[in-house]
């Protein structure tokens, strides 16, 4: 299926957002997931299934003034 | 040492030193310069992951007892700082927004009238709206019309460290605004720290002139004693200017001098 993360269109193999941040080998901790707009906390992430054309963002807190 | 905190939103504060967390060449430094500095509010940013690179994390850097200010940085209209702000809240970094809104990539100044829709709707949302403006009074009163907490007016564009370029606008803030006054940008010296608060700011916001400096804990130190310096002479009221002298000491001469030999 294709998803839309960070504004890319990518094809992944993953059914939830909980497989996506595990097959992309991604550090959960301090993760943000936004999913078509909507903040999902992480403890959710194995319970959201993805579907195409959904929108993800997947962000984190950086240094900034 | 006399305590004279302030209050923004139902949080107080001891230290009038607000700091960031950009631009430092180590996160280790940060937990050294807020302890050395005692700055209680610090200012965070949300961006997309690098997917190659992995995430970072910024807040485990930074002490539990330390406000977060997250900032909307990136945004370039209201309703994309709208999004970022309830992103980080929903993610723990509690109530606090600093909103920027920045279309212009070469000065970085704010767009104020996208920053003061933002305002309006995130105060509605119970945020504390510390709203990083132009100074311009009639725009600051709107903004506490709307609802935000403290306005903060630049000093200078960001990262320049050319202090108060804008202290006569800044002043007309100072004088009429209800909320706080807190001077954000451009601040590059503890000097130009000392100079805000003697004119009446309620506090400063530094980022660029500490974490850049070679010894960024040693720098915050330095800032937090150069508010505390100009706080405490904006309380006791400073002296008068004058264009011309006024004797410190008694000008009648009370000793006769010998006459004058005339010189060979």
């Amino acid at each position: 299926m294709k998803v839309t993360i960070n504004g890319d269109l990518a094809s992944i193999a993953a059914c939830t957002i909980g497989e996506l941040v595990a097959q992309r080998g991604l550090d959960p901790k301090g993760l943000v997931v936004e999913h078509n707009q909507r903040i999902v906390k992480q403890e959710k992430w194995p319970d959201i299934r993805l579907q195409d054309g959904d929108h993800l963002e997947l962000l984190s807190f950086v240094g900034g003034g | 040492m006399h305590r004279d905190p302030l209050t923004i939103g139902t949080q107080t504060f001891t230290s009038r030193l607000f700091t960031g967390t950009g631009k430092f060449s180590a996160k280790a430094q940060i937990a050294e310069m807020l302890a050395r500095s005692g700055s209680e509010m610090i200012t965070v940013a949300l961006r997309r992951i690098d997917m190659g690179a992995g995430t970072e994390n910024i807040l485990n850097f930074i002490p539990k007892t330390v406000t977060l200010l997250p900032n909307t940085s990136g945004a370039r209209t209201a309703q994309e700082a709208v999004r970022i702000a309830r992103i980080a809240r929903e993610a723990g970094c509690g109530r606090f927004i600093k909103i920027e809104v920045i279309t212009d990539s070469k000065y970085l100044m704010p767009d104020n009238w996208e920053t003061l829709k933002a305002t309006e709707i995130l105060a509605k949302e119970d945020f504390v709206v510390l709203p990083y403006v132009l100074p311009d009074l009639p725009l600051a009163r709107r903004l506490e019309a709307a609802g935000a907490a403290a306005v903060m007016p630049l000093g200078a564009p960001i990262g320049s460290n050319r202090g108060l370029e804008t202290r006569a606008l800044i002043a007309l803030l100072i004088e009429n605004c209800r909320v706080p006054v807190v001077v954000d940008a451009g601040l590059g010296r503890p000097s130009h720290a000392a100079a805000a608060m003697e004119m009446g700011a309620d506090a400063v916001l530094v980022n660029t002139a500490i974490a850049t400096a070679q010894d960024p804990a040693a720098m915050g130190h330095a800032f937090a004693l150069a508010v505390s310096a100009g706080r405490m002479a904006f309380k006791a009221k400073l002296s008068e200017e004058s264009a011309t002298a006024r004797a410190s000491s008694p000008l009648t001469g009370f000793l006769d001098s010998p006459p004058q030999k005339s010189p060979q």
